[in-house]
């Protein structure tokens, strides 16, 4: 496929544009809002949440008879805030722990979310409220007026956010010390949920119930792994999110099979996996990486140390070793040849015979370094008798 | 009641304590989300399947099932243990990559075939009385009964035959490591026996609904007993009664079976919270308010005590003093003061009032454990 | 006047008696520790007065005034194990978190505070780690941070939750040197305290706790061997009722949790 003939899709083609469009609206503000969301450990709230609202939208077509966008997102908001009132209740005043709690509600409300829509779809004058849609969203049907009121709606959650930015770090940071100065907790608590409920009822439009849980979490997730302040997560949590968005809806208008919700969610996923492996600092391939490499340095500072230890105690610091001897001081019998090799070209050992090798003056010196800076004299020879199994002396080990 | 109707009834009851049995440990072990991170990636283990053996009623599709489960399980121990993503971060990580790999799998690769993924996901169990089980040529009876009648057998014994070693692993997984259960073991047993089940239901009630089964009747029935054995039984006995009415619920008005199911199964449970004795909101609002009184009135004995035989006393043992200084309204204080006097442990005199040997004994006891 | 007044102070948690009649005075311009076992109230008397919890009874007042009129008269050393040290914020930004109460709603934090903070930092000797992710910080560390951001709030009163709790000994006598300072400057500084050899030395008053007040006063006119037993060697005050009455809530305000022989669910509710 031609890049040129992608964005020229991109920017001129109505319905990859609006699709994208709304995938990055969707991806901006659960990115933002989900990065409170994770910080709070309420990462599963948004997939119970998004299950929760299935009753909210079918009761508000139920009433109102109309599918626009803004009635039924008040009716899944609303029912999204109902649950998590009950999840409260039940996690404050019972036993019972937060997980089974969420997943009582969320089950039960999409339960009852199935009884009214299999009912409703019996009812003579309702056109089919499509299931399908709810649970996977309908990303390439979204139309333009559709994008607009997610803009709108992502607006005012964003600008909300902004304003009360200081309050809702000192709520997920230190909700008494904020109680001790005054600050309403309680209120703030319930506003910020009701953002992210905001969000998902929001995105639900795009890539279905299913999904959307990931769309809280991920981006999230990923940008947490690049930065230690909670500006530049909210934003690169926000960035990250429009990308999987965009990517989706682009992947899937290539026409091959991929529908949009899941594409977008695995842009997402794969956003974390490259984060995790790779962000600055925390990332595991730099830590594996950095590991390796001090235990190398390590290793090559024990083989160091053990010629010098090895050195003195014969009067002739030239006196070459068997690599055997040094294998069998060492901690881990194998590296030590590369240890030596390393050693070698930067000049600190010279092999001196078949197999053995001895410390040149500057290795003596570099020796005698690692053991200053390690801070303990040179271990006194009588320790090497308690120590050996190795041969004494030295003699020609086989390599 | 026709016959189809007499199969249905019995296929979700067989579904419902099919499910309640492993979810009350579900629900024990705080692996309640786990349930429905399964309920999702099932999914793929069932497109993986279909694609290796082209069938859909295929037994190797519960194999699948059961190994995208345990996956599940591990992925999810993976990402925590690099500490880079907390506990419920990471389920809500693996399980939408997971479920969003089966849906392109299938949108891209399975369109031809009949693999709905609201069937899937909803079931639809009043479908069930027609896909016959005739082995031998000789129908008897439905599929989904057999197929959820083994789970339940399958479940049950293994619960049976692991009893102990669940027991002590679910409370104490320390202890069970000590005398060699091997709680590692256990738990990746215990999620193959959720996928296996997710996996039979899946088109009886749909993977989501499932979770409402596996997790319901079991915290409703923790909020009645503290007994293991008890707690089982009454999971067993909502997970029925869930599956009873949910299917006559349905039969009223003309809806999802299962929907009606889960919502029966979540009445259930709100029947509970409110009226358990004990640990329903009820009970505890009443409770609180007994307490209220007799708290206020072990305050008024302490308050008097403290205040007994020292300057301040004749100021402090007015009964108008006590508003201000305990903070109760007039009325209150008054009610205190009456119901004090009623279990003889105050006497008023001359406006003040005094503490009765009764009453000095209870403040008393109340300053020393 | 006295700074602190709290006069038949009552809490409970969850329907059980933490705080009973607790009566206390403090004076201006001392450093004063408060002291008891495990579960006598003394976090418990911090929140009360600090209004996160709700009394069941009794009152509080800073400076003759109620303690919401008063909030800008006080500042809070939560314990540290009460935050996620975890979060991604720097340490300059916690500490300017003791501002906010001054800025009011929604006004950010700026320049001013800024410098504010700093200077915060400056005293408790952590200027260096002003840009720090607070993660990378040791026990000690934090628990300068924190005095840090309680410093900024500017007060006249200090309440302070276990400050020496699993810090380093150069971090204990930072800490100590810095409320002596600030008795000098004459604020008043509460202290809850888990150590009690030390507490002769490091303040000039004491309150022992145990549920009840056992007694508060100058150290060398209350910290005897008499009232410590009594604080730590009675048994802790809580209400039982000894089934006089019939139709009392026998199991409800019982001693400690009803851990029946056979209940291995609720075992795990410990």
């Amino acid at each position: 496929m031609d890049l040129i003939a992608l964005l020229n899709g991109l920017f001129f083609d109505y319905t990859l544009r609006t699709v994208a469009l709304g995938a990055a609206v969707l991806g901006i503000v659960s990115g933002a809002l989900g990065s409170f969301a994770v910080l709070r450990k309420q990462s599963l709230l948004g997939d119970a949440m998004s299950h929760a609202a299935l009753p909210g939208v079918v009761l508000a077509f139920l009433l109102t008879r109309s599918k626009a966008p803004l009635v039924l997102v008040l009716g899944a908001l609303i029912a999204g805030w109902l649950a998590t009132l009950w999840l409260m209740s039940i996690v404050n005043r019972t036993r019972i722990k937060e997980d089974g709690a969420l997943a009582l509600v969320l089950s039960v409300f999409f339960g009852f979310g199935l009884v009214l829509l299999t009912y409703t779809q019996r009812l003579p004058d309702a056109r089919q409220a499509g299931l399908d849609q709810f649970l996977f969203g309908q990303a390439a049907a979204l139309l333009q007026r559709d994008v607009v009121t997610m803009a709108i709606l992502s607006t005012l959650a964003l600008t909300l956010l902004a304003v009360f930015w200081k309050e809702f770090k000192l709520l997920s940071f230190d909700r008494e010390f904020g109680a001790s100065l005054g600050f309403p907790m309680g209120l703030l608590d319930i506003l910020l949920t009701t953002l992210l409920v905001l969000a998902i009822v929001i995105g639900l439009q795009a890539v279905g119930v299913v999904l959307m849980s990931a769309m809280v979490v991920a981006p999230a997730a990923a940008a947490r792994q690049w930065t230690d302040r909670l500006g530049v997560m909210v934003v690169l949590s926000a960035i990250f999110g429009a990308a999987a968005g965009v990517s989706g809806a682009v992947i899937s208008s290539l026409g091959q099979g991929f529908s949009t919700g899941p594409t977008v969610v695995l842009a997402a996923s794969a956003i974390v996996l490259i984060s995790i492996l790779f962000a600055s600092n925390r990332g595991l391939v730099w830590n594996w990486v950095r590991h390796q490499r001090s235990r190398r340095r390590l290793q090559l500072e024990n083989v160091l140390t053990n010629l010098h230890l090895l050195a003195s105690q014969h009067t002739d610091a030239t006196h070459g070793h068997s690599i055997e001897v040094l294998r069998a001081m060492s901690a881990r019998r194998g590296g030590v040849a590369r240890s030596l090799a390393v050693l070698k070209e930067r000049g600190l050992v010279e092999k001196v015979g078949d197999n053995l090798w001895a410390l040149t003056s500057e290795g003596i010196a570099a020796a005698q370094k690692v053991i200053q800076e390690r801070g303990f004299e040179p271990l006194p020879s009588s320790i090497l008798d308690g120590q050996s199994r190795a041969p004494e002396g030295d003699g020609g080990g086989a390599e | 009641m026709s016959g189809f109707q007499i199969e249905i009834q019995l296929i979700a009851l067989v579904t419902a304590i099919a499910c309640a049995l492993p979810g009350a440990f579900l629900v024990l072990r705080r692996m309640a989300m786990m349930s429905d991170a399964i309920s999702h990636t099932v999914l793929l283990g069932i497109v993986v399947g279909f694609f290796v053996v082209e069938d859909l009623s295929s037994p190797w599709l519960i194999f699948g099932a059961a190994v995208v489960g345990v996956l599940t399980v591990s992925l999810v121990a993976l990402l925590q243990r690099t500490r880079l993503v907390k506990e419920d971060a990471a389920i809500g990580l693996v399980f939408p990559a997971l479920f969003s790999i089966a849906v392109i799998l299938i949108t891209r690769y399975a369109g031809s075939v009949h693999l709905d993924i609201d069937a899937v996901l909803i079931g639809e169990i009043a479908f069930a009385p027609f896909d016959r089980f005739a082995p031998f040529g000789t129908d008897i009876g439905p599929r989904g009964l057999y197929v959820m009648g083994a789970i339940l057998l399958l479940n049950l014994s293994l619960i049976l035959l692991f009893y102990k070693e669940l027991k002590i692993s679910t409370f104490d997984p320390g202890l069970a490591a000590t005398l060699g259960f091997a709680p590692g073991l256990i738990h990746y047993g215990l999620m193959s026996v959720v996928s296996v089940t997710v996996v039979g239901a899946f088109d009886i009630v749909g993977s989501i609904l499932v979770v409402a089964l596996m997790v319901a009747p079991p915290i409703s029935a923790y909020l009645l007993t503290d007994h293991l054995p008890r707690m089982l039984g009454l999971s067993v006995l909502f997970g029925a009664l869930s599956a009873l009415s949910g299917f006559w619920l349905a039969t009223l008005l003309d809806a999802s079976i299962a929907g009606s199911m889960a919502s029966m199964a979540g009445l259930i449970f709100a029947v509970v919270f409110l009226f358990a004795p004990d640990r329903g909101l009820v009970a505890a609002a009443r409770r609180r308010e007994r307490q209220r009184w007799y708290f206020a009135q072990s305050m008024l004995v302490i308050h008097l005590l403290n205040h007994e035989g020292l300057p301040e006393a004749d100021r402090e043992n007015r009964i108008e003093h006590l508003h201000d200084h305990l903070r109760w309204h007039p009325g209150f204080a008054d009610r205190v003061v009456r119901k004090a006097e009623e279990r003889n442990w105050v006497i008023r005199l001359n406006g003040r009032l005094a503490l009765t040997q009764p009453g000095r004994e209870h403040a008393r006891q109340a300053i020393i454990r | 006047m006295n700074a602190i007044e709290v006069t038949d102070l009552t809490v409970a948690y969850k329907d059980k008696p933490v705080l009973w009649d607790i009566d206390l005075e403090v004076p201006e311009g001392i450093l004063m520790a408060i002291v008891g076992p495990n579960g006598a109230g003394k976090t418990t008397l911090l929140k009360a007065i600090l209004g996160l919890m709700k009394p069941a009874a009794g009152q509080v007042l800073i400076y003759g005034k109620p303690y919401e009129q008063q909030r800008r008269l006080v500042g809070y050393v939560p314990q540290r194990g009460s935050v996620d040290w975890d979060f991604p914020t720097t340490v300059l930004d916690v500490v300017m978190m003791g501002r906010y109460g001054s800025l009011g709603w929604i006004r950010r934090p700026g320049r001013r505070e800024h410098d504010q903070a700093m200077e915060a930092l400056e005293k408790v000797g952590m200027v260096e780690f002003a840009g720090r992710q607070i993660s990378q910080l040791s026990g000690g560390q934090q628990q300068r941070v924190f005095l840090a951001r309680a410093l900024v709030q500017d007060s006249q009163i200090y309440f302070m939750d276990e400050p020496f709790q699993g810090v380093d000994a150069i971090t204990e006598r930072a800490i100590v040197a810095l409320l002596q300072e600030l008795r000098q400057a004459g604020k008043t500084v509460v202290v809850v305290h888990h150590d009690l050899p030390t507490v002769p030395e490091y303040f000039d008053w004491v309150t022992l706790l145990n549920v009840r007040r056992i007694a508060s006063g100058p150290i060398e006119q209350v910290f005897s061997e008499e009232n410590l037993r009594l604080t730590y060697g009675g048994r802790v005050a809580f209400l039982r009722d000894r089934s006089t009455e019939p139709d009392s809530p026998d199991a409800v305000l019982g001693a400690g949790e009803a851990l029946s022989g056979h209940s291995s669910i609720s075992k795990r509710e410990g």
